[in-house]
This record gives C-alpha cells, structure tokens and sequence, in this order.
C-alpha cells in the first residue's frame, strides 16, 4: 500500500480518477440544471455566472451535461472493459491451461480477430444497430478481448510448471479448481493493468464513434457528442469544445497514469526505486 | 507538476480557441460596383465525390451538381421559376393536349464541336427508357407513348393521356450526345469520368477523391459564363471546409443557421469580406405518422399532435428563425401554396381536449393512457443534427402533455430497410425535397404504398386520390391551381404529417464573387451563377503555369 | 524453422477463407444493400429499377452463392468493380476498348495510406528511440518525468478534437500550413521537387495527428525496456570492465531493448493499410480508412470484401514476419536454444 502512494503515477492518476468518479457520482446533486432542460433563449451563450460553462445549441447548461456525460463516459469504459476482461479471462484460462488444439484454435480466433481492423469493426457493427450506448459498449467489449486472453494464456504458461500448480494437481484437484484458486488469481497483475488502460481507450473510442455520428445519441449527453455539436463553430463556441476535450484528456490521463503505475508496482522485475 | 501543465496547457488552448483571426489578409475594398469582368477561377467544397457524371445513372447530389455545369436541358426554370427554354426555344401543345412539340434553337453544338440536333434528344430519351439502363428515373419518361425527331431542330413528344408534369420532365432530362455514346455501354462507359456535355462548363480535370476543375466551354449553347474555371475540392467534414472558408482557400459553401445567425455577425472581419445569402429551399421538413397502426390512424390523436407542437419554437431553436411554417406541402410564395390556409396553432389544452375525445386520460403519474396502455412512441431519424433537434423539441413538448417519446438515430440505410419498407415504425422526422411541379401523386396517392414506394405512411383519402389524378392531367395552370389547393385543405385536416418547417438554404460565397442577385429571387441565387464574375483585382493569387 | 514457417503459411489460406467468409456474413446482417442510397427517397426514383439493380449485382441470390461467386472471382485475383462508384474496379486499374483507364480504388487510396502511416511509423521509432532512452538514462529527473507528463499526455487527447484546433491555429489564425487536402490547387504546375514539398506541408498535420497516441505509447516502451535492460547482470558486468557509459548504453543496452520493437514493427503492418477514417474526414485525404466507411454506409460489398481481405492478409504476413523477425533477431532462437 505504502509503495502505491509513493509512486507518483499511480497517486496522480488514483487522485483524477476519484475525482471524476465523484463528480460523476454525485451528478444529480452537484448539477445546477436539468442537463435536458431546453432554454430556447439561451442558444450558444458564452460561460457566465447563470451557466459556469455556457450553454449548447438548444440552450441546455454544458456544466450539467458534463456532470452527466462523465457517468455516460465512465459506464461506456466499465462495461466494455467488464466484457473484454470478461471473454479475455475465460478464453485466455482455457488456451492456456488445456494448451493443444484447443490452444491453436483460440489463437486463431484471436488472430482473426486482430486481423480485422477493430475500429472498422465497430464502425461496422454500430451503423447497422441503432448505435444506443448498449449496443456501443457490448460492441467496444467484443472487439477488445484479444489482449487479455494473450496475457492470461501467457501467463499460465509460465504458471504452470510451478510447484504449487503441480502440488495441487497431484493431490487430485480438479481442473477448474486449479485454474480459479490457483492460476488466475497469480495472473490477474497485467490484466489489471490492461484492463485500467483499456476504459481509458473506451473513452476514446466513444468520442471518436460520436465525431462520425455513431456514438451515445441524443438527446442523452456524452463528452463525445458535446464536441462534436460544437465542432462546427470551435473558434465561436470554444466552451463547446475545450470542456470536453479536457474533460476526456483528464479522464484517459488519469486511467493511463494508474494503469502505468501499478504497471510499475505490480511487476516484479522493475523493484528499481 | 502536473498541476501546472494542466493549467498551463488550458490556459494555452483558451488562448487558441479565442484567439482573434490574424489579419494578414489584405484590407481590400468590397464594394459592388465593380464591372463585370470576364474570367477568373471560383473554388467550392463538396462533402462526397461525384460517382457518375451521367445524371440519369448517378443517384448522389455530388454528381448531379457538377453534371448540372455540364449539360443542358430541353428546358429550364427563371429567376421566377417560370418555364423558360434551353436548348428549345419554342414548345408547342398540341389541341389534345397530348403531344408537345419542341423546336431547338439554331446552331447548337456540342463541346467537341459536333452539331447539337433532335436526334440527340431522341437519343436521350430512348437511352432513358430503355429497360437496361440503371437508371431510376425512368419512369415519367415512359409515360411517353411516341418520339420522334422529323428534322434537325424538331422533336415531338406523344403522350397515352395528358400528363401536366410533363414539362417540368424536360427540365430535368439532361440531354447527351448521341455521336459519341451511340456504340456505348451508358452503365459502364469512360464518358461516366470523361463526358462531352453542352453547358457552361466542361470537365477539365478530375484528381480522384481530391477535386474536379471545370473549364469554360467555347461551344456552350447559352453563351459564355463569366468566370472561367470552377474548382470543386471533396472536403467530407463541414468544420473543416468552414475554416477553409475562413482562411479564404474556398469561395463558398452552404452554412448552417449558428454560423449564419451567431458566428458571421460576431466576426467583422469575416462579415467584410464574406457575403450571407438565405433562400428559401424548395422542400420541407415534417413528423410523419404510421396511419397503419395505433395509435396515429386515429385523425384526433394526429390533430392533436399538431396542436401539441409548437413549431415557431422549433423554427427559432432550430433554425435560429431561419425558416417559414408552411401550411401545405408546397413552397411558401408560389402560387401552387394555399395561402388561405395556415398552421395549426400551439395549443396544448386543445390537443389534450382531442386525446380525451380519442379516449385518452391522464394519470397519477400525468402520463396519458388508454385502455391500461401508457401513450408512447418512437420517433425515428436519420443522421441529420436539424432532425435529432427538431426530435427533442417535439419531445419536450409532448412530454409536457403526457406522451412518452423516445428519439432513435438510425444510419441512412438501416433506417429506410429496417423501418420504412416494412412499416414497423410509428414516426419519423424526415424531410421531402420537390421538383417545381405540384403533382405528388407519388407521394400522397393510395396507390403508392407498396414497399420502397413513397407513401409509405400509408395515406388514403379517396378524394385526394381523385384530385391527384386528375391533377396530373389537368394543363391548364389556373385549374392546376384551384385542384392542389383543394388538395392541399385536405391534406392539413386529415394531418397525415405534421408541418415542420420550410428552412432557408443558406450559403456563404466570399466577395470576391460578384453579380449574386440579393434579396434571392424565387429560383434561388444560384440560378444565375453563370452571370457572376470575379473582377480582376479580388482574384486569388494561382500557381500559374511555368 | 522451415517447418515452422511452412506450417505457418499453410494455416494462412484456412484463415483467409475464415476471415472472409465472417466479413462476408457480417456485412450480411446490415439491413439494406447498396440500391437503399440517395435516389431511394427522391420521388422520382422507382422501385422496379432498384430491383433491377440487385439482380445484376447478383443481390438477389442467397448469401452462401453470393460468397461462393466471390470466392471465385478472387481466386484469379478479381476483387470486382464497386458498386458504388459505378463501376470502379476494387483493386487496380482497368482500360477499355478505347484505352481510356480507370484507376482501382485501393490503387488510388493504398498509397496515400501507406504513405502517411510509413511517415508516422519513421517518425514514431526514431523520436520514441530518442525520448526512452533519455528517459531511462535519467531516471527520475525531470527529463524522465516531462518525457512521461509528454507520453500519457500523448496517449489522452482526442484525435480529432487536437486536429481541429491545429488546423484553426496552423491554417486559419497563422497561414502556416494548408488546413486540407493533399495538395494545393494548381500544384501541377509546379515543379517536381515543388509538387513533393506541397505534398510533404499537408501531409504534416494528418502525420502528426496519427502518430501521437503510437508515439506515447512506444516512448514509453522503449523507457520501460532500457530500465529493465539497464537493471541487468550483463550491463553492470560491462560498467565493470570499465566500458565507456555511451557505448554500455547505446550499444549494449539498447540493442537488447529493441528486440521487442521488431515485434510491434511486424504488428503495425496490418494498421498500415488501415487509415484513420476520422483524421482522413478532416483533412479531407482520400485513403484507405475513408473508402471502408464510405463503402460500409453504402453497403458496398466488393469494396468492403477487398479491403478486409487484403488487410486481413497483411497482418497474417505482418504477424508471420514479426514472430520470424524475433526469432531471427533473437541469437537465442536462432540457434536453437530456445524454441
């Protein structure tokens, strides 16, 4: 615990993180406006004291929709990751434990999958369902296991020679018992760190699927859709898009900093402080 | 550390974002009195690529806007949107009213030179009824029973019954040459990206998936346009051809009503150098009803969502004022409108009155429910920003009433396969774009409901399915007129739709480009575009040949 | 080894057929096909020629004849014309009777891709090759820490929203550069060497706007792999022998923290050919990311099954190359030691 608050990148991120998380959380309480409240008369306004971050092109409140937009953001990273992490885990244990054909065959998939340009894939599979923050985050999820299921593979090779695996195994322990009490939970370290680091390009992915018109629809509010209604004037309606933008490089900032540094905790090899 | 980063990097982004436009363009006088001057190059952007050059095939805007440079019609529309000729100078209608009898102007010809005859507009017209030619327009042109051509500068035209649309047929029909496509394949042909045409213009140069330059024709049959070269740069993204725009690299580009309404007149600058114009747009936007299904086939539950929405709101939030609300599916302005009629108001204690009528009632909650089911729906849309905010608009103010509407956004062509061919939707905001006739038996006629045919509302008013027939074949335009306006009053008492909004086209053209008629007359500023010119000293400075 | 590498080129044609047959199925489940485009809802336009437009590109006749067509057709190398841009052959160009040529669309927009993903690439290896070192060689200091506030930075910006605001301030307040396009009009006018420096200024924008988040990443790659090299028995025997810092360093160190990058070299092929679709939208350049979207929204299926499997190709190659590469590089794998 001591070395995760000494290590700067590991506390900077952990701070952004909660710090988002509590806006986030605390939306409904901290939102000066309904964040759909549609003031017609209010159209485009610059940042005053009535609207700390001025208002949209229906006249609704940016702060509050960016209070919003932050749970829109962290739900979208969440589930996705929870989906990858998910497939990534399941499928990864199996190749790597039962090895063989079984092994081969997943390694396809995965190598069929990687060929397939993820964000075309996404691209894809979103224009033809109606792109709803479901479909958005199950999408994100299915196309992003492959890294995981590659570390947990990798790491049970190395695993498995070990004696405690070899201790239980000869004591008779069945093979699920083995790959839940045994194996993963020595091979979860990169998949925390993979996992941390992949909400952060959720995050992104999000906004970059609203730049096209894919992403989060309206009238909910996501950072993502906030910038791209405001893409079209940035130089007249700069709160439109640098709220946003900073808001998403704060988050990503933040994911990536705790991601790197437990990265750095986690991993034997780099005891070098 | 990282603190003062931040800090300092929003600082330097605020500075960027609000920083003011550094005025390293010349101070140059914009006046319009200049004289007209001949030459000069005018650059635009387009979101998409042309795909064919050949109207009747290509089914994308991009292609029919540079094709429209290329090729003349039989006939066109004026400044008052009056018939006009183009390559016929006379048209003649014959007793029956079945036969038009067109005489082309004298010496006409081809880009290459080659004479321009009737043989060409018999060419054209069997290449567009012909059964193997792609194309989806064939199907007023097959309404012709018999073409000919007597001699060079005759071509007569035979109708089964009398078709009123029929000029406005020839005015679209762009004519193409018969001596270079006689032996071609018109689906699979080089002169799709290399065509012969007889219009203002000719393709000079087309650089795949960047530009296509247009040069001046020599051999134009309606005279010499002024300016010399158009440039046409494919630019997919509207904020980045807005800021080409800024940067003075492009002429003109459309707007949308913020840039026009808030960011223009906030800029001085850009208001000196670059001119606004708005004109009303020949199509409108509207909320259509599933008339198949509960609950919009019942007249009061539509009534009463016309009384419901209040469109001068959705007109200022959406369009920032920039648009009419029209009370008949016609252009506001032109005689085929019914100015009698106007739109039904905003007023929710009437339109709640209709769905108690309707067996509607509220309850504990506010929402409106019948027989124990709570009155929701969905509104579907395609990706266009006006419709998803003209969607929440009519949303919040159903919702104030009691209804429960969601919104859904649904890539182009998911929406028309998934909902609109198979009806299962109950409404969408959409929009129709017309041509300048009146007649929308197309559109509106009970016959014309089948899947992929356009009343896919599923209209029925026997009446107005008798006023469209006959109003299809009805010459004389005062008697046109008394039938669509009759059409018209039905159409807004059995509210198959609810009017939205006409908006305005607005378009910012630097102004460099002279000549632009303001106000816009009825056809449009760009129905005169080959009269603009660029005098010699607002020219942009080219790479000139070495 | 050569078995390895037969083996591995075998599987390739099996997995080849897989690809293209889950593309061909997804592409299936997309309401609508290419007839479903603007003409569908001009009331001019009728249905009986849309129908007739799907029997010709065979629209009508089930999925597996469909994809069994196309299975033939690519046999012989045939990736077919596009549908939506009448009749533009897929891959490369085609000349008709009259000698008139029509390029291929993958021609046209491949090397535009190419090209700015190659830029990227050089880029990407040789300043991250640059910050890694000088970071883990500083550990700690503020070079180390400004080089990782860069990279996480690097990696956290949205794409698009930095290329708008580079492009307003390079383009619009200060007329650095040209905001977009790839060149400037009347650029055939200029000379040789002109036409390549026009082509090089708008090409900075789009380069460096891709390039960012593999710049972070890779930087730090590279610092992460020089620290755990650096930490090890083999370089602080040659500090002991008394070898020169730089050469310990750059010779020693850096040699064996590379390895891996021939890895993510091998990796970074498939990307390649995968242009972004939102920087080529702004910047208005005709590549590969462009033309998928463009052809996925039109439903244009031979557009769509030439790019996926050409791409799906290049990263079984690029895959069999780095794993070869690796081991190759890898003394230990080469002779055998260690399979």
């Amino acid at each position: 615990m001591r070395v995760f608050f000494r290590n700067p990148l590991a506390l900077s991120g952990l701070i952004i993180i909660v710090a988002i998380l509590i806006l986030a959380l605390f939306a409904p309480l901290i939102a000066p406006y309904d964040p759909n409240f549609i003031d017609i008369d209010s159209i485009l306004t610059a940042p005053s004291t009535k609207h700390i971050m001025g208002t949209d092109g229906l006249g609704r409140d940016v702060f509050s929709r960016m209070l919003f937009g932050a749970q829109i953001s962290l739900l979208v990273g969440f589930v996705a990751v929870g989906i990858a992490t998910l497939i990534g885990i399941i499928l990864g244990s199996i190749a790597g434990f039962y090895r063989g054909w079984v092994d081969s065959l997943i390694m396809r998939l995965v190598d069929i999958m990687l060929s397939i340009p993820t964000f075309f894939l996404i691209l894809a599979v979103i224009a033809f369902l109606t792109p709803s923050i479901w479909n958005i985050m199950i999408v994100i999820g299915l196309t992003s296991w492959m890294g995981v299921t590659r570390l947990v593979r990798a790491e049970f090779f190395s695993l498995r020679q070990r004696e405690f695996v070899l201790a239980a195994e000869t004591m008779g322990a069945s093979d699920f018992k083995i790959i839940f009490s045994h194996l993963l939970p020595n091979s979860l370290t990169p998949v925390i760190v993979s996992s941390v680091l992949g909400i952060a390009s959720a995050v992104l992915v999000e906004s970059g699927l609203s730049f096209l018109g894919l992403g989060v629809q309206a009238p909910t509010a996501s950072w993502g859709n906030i910038l791209t209604d405001g893409k079209e004037y940035i130089q007249f309606a700069w709160w439109l898009s640098l709220f946003p933008g900073l808001a998403i490089l704060l988050t990503v900032l933040g994911y990536n900093l705790l991601g790197e540094g437990l990265r750095d905790i986690l991993d034997p090899k780099n005891k070098n402080n | 550390m990282l603190n003062k980063f931040l800090s300092t990097a929003s600082l330097i982004s605020v500075f960027l974002l609000i920083s003011c436009s550094n005025d390293s363009y010349e101070a140059i006088d914009y006046k319009d009195n200049y004289l007209v001057e001949d030459g000069g190059e005018i650059v635009n952007a387009m979101i998409g690529e042309p795909s064919n050059l050949v109207a009747m095939i290509a089914g994308d805007s991009a292609s029919s806007a540079i094709a429209a440079n290329i090729f003349n019609t039989l006939l066109k529309y004026d400044e008052n949107l009056n018939l006009a000729p183009e390559l016929a100078e006379q048209w003649f209608i014959s007793e029956d009213q079945k036969t038009i009898t067109f005489k082309l102007k004298n010496d006409i010809f081809w880009a290459d030179g080659k004479p321009l005859t009737s043989q060409d507009i018999l060419f054209t017209w069997k290449l567009v009824t012909d059964p193997n030619t792609r194309t989806p327009y064939a199907s007023d042109y097959l309404l012709v029973k018999e073409a000919s051509a007597p001699d060079a500068r005759t071509f007569i035209v035979t109708y089964e019954q009398t078709y009123a649309p029929a000029l406005d047929t020839w005015a679209s029909l762009q004519i193409l040459p018969q001596h270079v496509l006689k032996d071609e394949d018109i689906n699979n042909t080089f002169f799709s990206r290399k065509p012969t045409g007889s219009g203002y213009y000719q393709l000079d140069q087309w650089i795949n998936g960047q530009q296509l330059t247009l040069k001046r024709n020599r051999n134009s049959t309606q005279g010499q346009a002024n300016i010399d070269k158009i440039t046409s740069r494919i630019i997919p993204d509207t904020s980045s051809q807005f800021l080409e725009l800024i940067a003075d690299n492009i002429d003109f580009m459309n707007i949308n009503p913020i840039q026009y309404q808030r960011v223009f007149p906030s800029r001085e600058d850009l208001k000196q150098r670059i001119g606004l114009y708005k004109e009303l747009g020949n199509g409108y936007t509207y909320l259509g009803f599933n008339l198949k299904k509960a609950p919009f086939d019942d007249i009061r539950v539509r009534q009463a969502m016309n009384y419901a929405i209040d469109k001068n709101e959705i007109i200022k939030g959406v369009l920032l004022g920039l648009g009419e609300p029209i009370a008949s599916p016609y252009k506001p302005g032109t005689r085929w409108n019914n100015s009698k009629l106007s739109p039904y108001p905003y007023n929710p204690s009437k339109a709640l009155a209709l769905l108690q009528e309707a067996g509607y009632e509220k309850n504990a909650d506010g929402i409106l429910v019948k027989d124990g089911k709570p009155f929701e729906f969905e509104i579907l849309t395609n990706q266009n920003k006006q419709r998803e905010m003209t969607a929440v608009l009519v949303q919040r103010r159903l919702k104030e009433i009691g209804i429960d509407v969601k919104i859904r956004v649904i890539e182009w062509a998911s929406f028309i396969n998934r909902f609109i061919k198979t009806g299962e939707f109950k409404a969408v905001v959409l929009g129709w774009s017309l041509s300048l006739d009146p007649d929308q038996y197309n559109i509106w006629h009970s016959s014309q409901q089948g899947p992929g045919q356009f009343n896919f509302v599923g209209y029925e008013n026997p009446r107005v399915d008798e006023l469209l027939e006959v109003g299809r074949r009805e010459l004389d335009t005062s008697k046109r007129e008394k039938i669509y306006h009759e059409f018209s009053k039905l159409m807004l008492e059995d509210s198959p739709i609810v009017y939205l909004y006409a908006g305005y086209g607005l378009s910012a053209i630097n102004k460099r480009v002279q000549g632009i008629k303001k106000p816009a007359p009825p056809a449009g500023i760009y129905q005169n575009s080959f009269e603009w010119y660029i005098p010699k000293t607002l020219r942009r400075n080219e790479i000139a040949a070495q | 080894m050569l078995k390895y590498l037969i083996k591995r080129i075998l599987w390739m044609i099996p997995m080849l057929i897989g690809i293209s047959l889950i593309s061909f199925l997804i592409m299936q489940l997309a309401p609508g096909d290419i007839t479903s485009n603007e003409a569908a809802f001009n009331p001019k336009a009728s249905e009986e020629s849309r129908q007739k437009l799907r029997e010709l590109y065979n629209l009508d006749k089930p999925v597996i004849v469909q994809y069994g067509l196309w299975l033939k057709r690519i046999s012989q190398l045939d990736f077919g014309n596009s549908f939506a841009s009448h009749q533009r052959p897929v891959l490369w160009q085609t000349e008709d009777k009259n000698g008139n040529i029509t390029k291929g669309l993958i021609q046209e927009a491949l090397p535009i891709t190419l090209l700015i993903n190659l830029l990227g690439i050089f880029i990407i290896f040789s300043i991250s090759i640059v910050l890694g070192t000088l970071a883990s060689v500083r550990q700690n200091t503020w070079v180390d820490r400004s080089v990782t506030l860069f990279v996480f930075v690097g990696f956290a910006i949205p794409g698009f929203w930095l290329a708008l605001l580079l492009m307003y301030w390079t383009g619009v307040v200060n007329q650095w550069l040209p905001i977009s396009g790839l060149h400037s009009p009347g650029y055939l006018n200029l000379s040789e060497f002109d036409q390549t420096l026009d082509l090089l200024k708008h090409l900075i924008l789009p380069v460096l706007i891709s390039c960012l988040s593999g710049l972070a990443g890779i930087s730090l790659y590279v610092r992460n792999g020089m620290l755990e090299v650096l930490n090890q028995d083999f370089i602080t025997t040659a500090r002991a022998k008394g070898i020169n810092e730089k050469k310990v360093v750059f010779v020693h160190a850096l040699k064996n923290a590379i390895l891996p990058l021939i890895t993510i070299v091998g990796l970074s092929i498939p990307g390649l050919i995968g242009g972004s679709v939102i920087a080529e939208s702004i910047f208005a350049i005709p590549g590969m990311g462009k033309l998928f979207y463009d052809a996925v929204l039109m439903r244009d299926f031979p557009v769509i099954m030439g790019i996926l499997t050409i791409g799906s190709f290049l990263t079984l190659i690029g895959n069999l190359l780095a794993d070869l590469g690796y081991a190759w590089a890898d003394p230990r794998v080469r002779k055998g030691l260690v399979k």
